[in-house]
Parts: structure tokens; C-alpha cells; sequence
């Protein structure tokens, strides 16, 4: 399999109604684990993955992947902070992006029923995906993004508003997706969820890379006062 | 009242004993109405989807006259087509007026803003729901139409009946392009309209409420091959 990373990222910067959202920023993604970022609430982290994924435009700077764009895009998913759930069964919720890339129905359909059987949905699979709990819904968006065996995963803080008992069992998916390699890379505020899954962590304040390290570095001795506080719990603004 | 109950019963025993004037005028009058509501379903509703996700420069002046075309006075429409089948018109030489043809061409113009417009609602909701995850997938245009077109099918179906409803009782246009010719053209609003005009109100009331009863029995026939509610959800 060819990889889509490094991905190599130079001075790009979202730009929104004037104001500068996010960068600019100067970041390389490659190798394998999970990259968690960080920061308090408007540093930027949904705006930087987006940007990274392609669903926002960038305004200057440049993000290069080492395959050619459609191919980058094609070898990766996003799983948004809401679960978007499509008005159909979870079967067909699941099975959508292969059906999208011409699989024949029947073919996607089985593949769905390994991967909700993968995520714990095989008791739902007729059900209407509009009907699950919060929590089986992101475990579909999960099922629904890990069935094209994405090299590169983008999560936005996908167990937030989650009971402890379902951010396990996402946890467990990931792990799993990680060490079936694909490469992850999260948005959380959860401290604890950081470090039980980090490799590497980037701390983003103000819409710019703050802090970027190794997770044992970053959670034993942050370089920076805002990432200290941040860790420690304190309000950073 | 008296007039009323007559009426009730013409529309009994017209309906009980079969009647052939009835139900040839009643045949072409689902004729005429499913043939354009399907064809204005065909052309409104991916163009109601195009304008919820396509975006351009007029984009908002073509909603805004979309949605002013569906209070389209059917009469003027009926004029418009008139003069354009009419013998010395553009499309004369076609012999399409006073046929179920142009009527169903008059209909059509009606309807389809209508469909459209309601299908535009309808997707312009789901698609803001679709669009990150659409995108993310990299979904063509085409694509995502048709996963917008299919999961909005209920509030479509909506859109269908809503044409439907105006075009089965439409008489204006159809009267002035279809001429209201006994075994030709003659459908139950112009009946309706013939009847009413002779005096006879017991029969055009009768054929007002098999009018009634057809759209109703649309309706419910829809709904239940559509399987809403069934599935608990629109």
C-alpha cells in the first residue's frame, strides 16, 4: 500500500469574516499512532482538522501529502463531533461510503455487517440509524468511516457529551484501528482520555501550534505555561 | 342543504352503477394529472435538490422567482399556452390544442414550480444535515443529489401530492388549451365548470365529490405504498 503521509503543512491559515481562526501553522504528520490536539475551547482544534481534511479552504501557506490530492482524500476519514446519521438503516448507514465508490449493494452490505459487528451494531443492523443512542450513533460514524480502511482517521472530540461506558468502548475501536494501522489523529479536551491514547500531543492556543511533543514529554514537563495549565486544569483563556 | 344531499347521491349512484361518461372522464382525468405531475416531479425535484446544494450568483433571485411561480395564475398559463399551439403560434404545426397533450403541458408549467420549490425546502434541511459528511467522501455532485433525493423521499412524496392536489383541481388552463370536448378533453373540473354552468348541480356537485374521493384515495394509495408512518418516521 502506498502512504498518503508525510503530510507537511507551511504556514497555512484559516481566515473567517476577516479574523485569523486558525494558524498560521507549521506541522508534520507522519509514522504511525495517535496524534492528540488540544487546547481550550476556540483554540482552533475542529477548524485545524478541518482544514486538514480538506473541508475548509486554507487562506496562503500550503498542506502537501505525498500522494496526489484525490488520493490523500480518498485514504481518509473524519468523524464529526455530532454524528451525522444518514435516514436510512444502520446496515445502509454503515455500507454508504463503499456504495459510494461503486461496491455493488450486496457486497457493501456484507462488509457492513462486519464492521457493525466490529463496533457492537450487529443486534441493529435493520434498525433506523435516526433511533440509536447518542453513543451507538458514534459508534456507526466510526464503523461508517473505518470500512474503507482509512490510512489517516480525523476525530473531533468524537466522545464528548459521552457516558464512560461508551467512550470505553470507542476507545477500544480505536486502539483496535490504530493497530490495524491506520493513523489517528483527535481533537479532545479530555485530559485523561489524552493520555491514555496520545503518541504525540500538539497543544494549539490562539489558532497556533503552541506545543508540539512526544505525550510522555508533553504530560511529564509541557514546555509552555498555557499547556502547563491546561493540563493541570486550570482555566486558560 | 337539499342540494348538498342530491348531490351525494348522484355521486353514489354514479360511482355504484359505474358510470361509462364518468369513468371515461375520470380515467382522463388521472391521465392528464399523473402524466404531469410525474413530469414536473422529474423536473422539479432534481432542480429543487440542484439549487439546495449548487451555489451561484443569482442563486437566491432564482429561489425567490421559484417560489413566486408557484402562485402562477393558472388562466394566464392556459393563454401562454394557448397562443403558443395555436395554429398561427411557434408550435402550431404540432396540432396539440384541445388535447389531453396540452393539457398536460399547461399542467406541467403549473405544477412544476411548485414541486420544486417544496423539494428545494425539503433537501435544503437535509443537506445541511449531509454536507461534512458528503464532502468528507468526497461524494460527486451527482451523488449527492441522489443520496439527498433519496433520503428526503417522504418530504418528496409530499411535494408529489401537493401537485397532485393543484393540478387534479386545476380547470382555468385546461379548460382554454383542452376546450372541454366531450370524449376528448372533458375531465371532472371541466365537467364540473359545464354542469354548474346548465343548472345541473346535483351532477356537478356528484362529480365534485368523486373529485374529492379520487384525491383522498392518491393520497392515502401514497402513502401506503410509501410506507410512512408504518416505519414510524417522515
Amino acid at each position: 500500500m502506498v502512504t498518503i503521509l508525510p503530510l507537511d503543512v507551511r504556514g497555512a491559515t484559516v481566515r473567517r469574516r476577516g479574523r485569523t481562526i486558525v494558524g498560521p501553522v507549521d506541522l508534520t504528520l507522519d509514522g504511525t499512532g495517535v496524534t492528540i490536539v488540544m487546547g481550550p475551547n476556540g483554540a482552533g482544534k475542529t477548524t485545524l482538522l478541518r482544514m486538514l481534511h480538506g473541508l475548509v479552504r486554507q487562506r496562503g501557506g500550503s498542506i502537501d501529502w505525498a500522494r496526489p490530492l484525490a488520493e490523500a482524500q480518498a485514504a481518509q476519514a473524519f468523524v464529526f463531533q455530532t454524528p451525522v446519521v444518514l435516514r436510512r438503516s444502520v446496515r445502509d448507514n454503515i455500507a454508504f461510503p463503499l456504495m459510494l465508490g461503486g461496491l455493488a449493494r450486496t457486497q457493501a452490505r456484507e462488509r457492513a455487517e462486519f464492521w457493525a459487528d466490529r463496533v457492537g451494531l450487529a443486534g441493529a443492523l435493520k434498525q433506523q440509524a435516526m433511533d440509536l443512542s447518542g453513543g451507538e450513533k458514534q459508534k456507526l460514524a466510526l464503523a461508517r468511516a473505518l470500512i474503507r480502511e482509512p490510512q489517516l482517521l480525523f476525530l473531533d472530540e468524537p466522545t464528548a457529551n459521552l457516558d464512560g461506558r461508551s467512550m470505553r468502548e470507542i476507545e477500544g475501536i480505536l486502539a483496535q484501528a490504530q493497530a490495524d494501522g491506520t493513523r489517528i489523529v483527535m481533537a479532545t479536551h479530555n485530559i485523561g482520555q489524552a493520555r491514555r491514547m496520545a503518541s504525540d500531543v500538539i497543544f494549539l492556543y490562539r489558532g497556533r501550534v503552541h506545543e508540539r511533543n512526544q505525550a510522555s514529554a508533553f504530560f511529564a514537563g509541557p514546555e509552555t505555561g498555557e499547556a502547563a495549565a491546561f493540563i493541570k486544569g486550570d482555566i486558560v483563556e | 342543504m337539499g342540494e348538498i344531499w342530491q348531490g351525494l347521491q348522484a355521486a353514489f349512484w354514479l360511482v355504484v352503477t359505474l358510470d361509462p361518461d364518468l369513468v371515461e372522464i375520470t380515467l382522463r382525468s388521472l391521465q392528464v394529472t399523473l402524466c404531469a405531475v410525474a413530469i414536473a416531479c422529474a423536473i422539479g425535484m432534481p432542480l429543487g435538490s440542484w439549487l439546495a446544494i449548487q451555489r451561484f450568483r443569482y442563486r437566491r433571485a432564482v429561489i425567490a422567482l421559484l417560489n413566486a411561480l408557484m402562485g402562477l395564475p393558472p388562466v394566464v398559463v392556459g393563454l401562454v399556452v394557448y397562443l403558443l399551439l395555436s395554429r398561427a403560434g411557434p408550435f402550431g404545426a404540432l396540432n396539440l390544442l384541445f388535447s389531453p397533450t396540452a393539457m398536460i403541458i399547461a399542467q406541467v408549467i403549473i405544477v412544476t414550480p411548485l414541486v420544486a420549490s417544496i423539494s428545494h425546502q425539503a433537501v435544503r434541511e437535509l443537506w445541511s444535515d449531509y454536507h461534512d459528511l458528503l464532502i468528507s467522501l468526497n461524494a460527486s455532485k451527482r451523488q449527492r443529489m441522489t443520496t439527498l433525493l433519496v433520503d428526503a423521499r417522504r418530504a418528496l412524496l409530499m411535494a408529489a401530492l401537493a401537485g397532485f392536489g393543484r393540478a387534479i383541481g386545476e380547470v382555468g388552463a385546461i379548460m382554454i388549451v383542452g376546450g372541454n370536448i366531450d370524449h376528448v378533453s372533458r375531465v371532472l373540473t371541466t365537467a364540473i365548470a359545464l354542469e354548474t354552468s346548465k343548472g345541473n348541480f346535483a351532477l356537478a356537485l356528484g362529480l365534485g365529490f368523486v373529485l374529492i374521493g379520487l384525491a383522498i384515495a392518491v393520497s392515502f394509495a401514497s402513502h401506503a405504498l410509501s410506507r410512512t408512518e408504518r416505519e414510524g418516521r417522515w
